[in-house]
C-alpha cells in the first residue's frame, strides 16, 4: 500500500492568473524528482491548472500545497487547493460535465479528477473549498 | 510574454515561445483577429511545441481564434501539440473540433503550400507568388 505523504512543501499563494503557470510549474518539478513519466506529469500539471484556475475565477485566491510520499515503493503526490471563497453548494452538479457557474467550459473539477488517480473535495457554503488531488508515479487508474 | 508573430507570404506564423498566462493567450487572440482584419492574411499557424500543458482555458482561447479566423476566411493550424498534451487534452474531456492541426510547423508549411497550390487556378495569385521571369 502506499506509503503517507511525509514531505510538506511550502504552500503556493495563488493569487493572480500568473499563478496557474506558476503552480503547474512546481507540481511539474516536485513530480519529477519523484521520477514520474512525462505523461503523468503532465496529466498532473494539467489537472493543476483547472483546480488552480478554479480557485482565481471562484474564490480570487488561495493556497496550493504539495505533499511529497517518497519513502515507499510507489512515490506520489498529493495537491491540496486550499480557498476561501464562496463554497460551492451543490459538489455533485459542480463534478459534472459541462457545468459552471462561470465563464470556464466547466472542465474545471470534472476534467481534473479525470486526470488524477484519487481526488476529493470538501467545500461549505460561506466558508471555502479545499480539493485534494493525489497521483502515484505508476498510476492506480487505467489510461 | 508576448507571443512573436511572423509574416510569411499571406499567413502568419505566431510561435510560442514560453508558458502562457491566460492574459498571454487573450493577447494573443486579441493580436490575430487585428492583424487578420488589415493585412491580407489567408491564414495562421500557431506553433505550441514549446507547451507541457494545453489545459481547458488556452483549448477554448485556441478554438475561438479558430472560429474567429474562420468567419473572415481565413485559416488557422495549430502546430506542434506534444503527444502527453494531446493525451491529457483528450482526458481532460477536450478536443480541438474543426481545427485544422499539423505534426510540427514543418507539417504546417507543407500543409499550406500543397493547398496553395490545389486552390488557386491560373490567373489567381498563388503562394509562394509566382514570378514572371521563370
Amino acid at each position: 500500500m502506499a506509503a503517507p505523504f511525509e514531505k510538506y512543501l511550502e504552500p503556493l499563494a495563488i493569487e493572480g492568473e500568473r499563478d496557474i503557470v506558476s503552480a503547474r510549474e512546481r507540481v511539474r518539478d516536485a513530480a519529477r524528482g519523484l521520477g514520474f513519466s512525462a505523461v503523468e506529469l503532465t496529466l498532473l500539471a494539467t489537472a493543476v491548472s483547472e483546480i488552480a484556475r478554479n480557485i482565481i475565477e471562484y474564490a480570487g485566491h488561495g493556497t496550493i500545497s504539495l505533499r511529497l510520499s517518497d519513502s515507499g515503493r510507489n512515490p506520489g503526490i498529493e495537491v491540496v487547493a486550499e480557498d476561501r471563497g464562496p463554497g460551492i453548494e451543490n459538489i455533485e452538479l459542480a463534478l459534472q460535465d459541462g457545468y459552471s457557474t462561470r465563464r470556464s467550459l466547466g472542465m474545471g473539477l470534472p476534467g481534473a479528477r479525470r486526470l488524477v488517480d484519487e481526488f476529493q473535495i470538501e467545500s461549505t457554503v460561506g466558508k471555502g473549498t479545499r480539493v485534494i488531488l493525489r497521483k502515484w508515479k505508476t498510476s492506480t487508474k487505467a489510461a | 510574454m508576448e507571443v512573436p508573430i511572423l509574416k510569411q507570404g499571406e499567413y502568419l506564423i505566431a510561435s510560442v515561445q514560453v508558458a502562457l498566462s491566460d492574459q498571454d493567450l487573450l493577447a494573443l487572440q486579441q493580436r490575430l483577429s487585428a492583424l487578420t482584419g488589415t493585412q491580407e492574411v489567408r491564414g495562421v499557424v500557431i506553433d505550441v511545441t514549446v507547451l507541457d500543458v494545453l489545459d481547458s482555458y488556452a483549448v477554448r482561447i485556441l478554438r475561438m481564434i479558430s472560429e474567429v479566423l474562420a468567419l473572415r476566411g481565413a485559416r488557422t493550424i495549430i502546430a506542434g501539440i506534444q503527444p502527453e498534451v494531446a493525451l491529457a487534452m483528450v482526458r481532460l474531456g477536450l478536443g480541438l473540433e474543426g481545427v485544422e492541426t499539423a505534426l510540427d510547423l514543418e507539417d504546417a508549411m507543407e500543409k499550406i503550400a500543397r493547398r496553395g497550390k490545389s486552390r488557386s487556378p491560373e490567373g489567381r495569385s498563388t503562394w509562394p507568388p509566382l514570378s514572371r521571369n521563370t
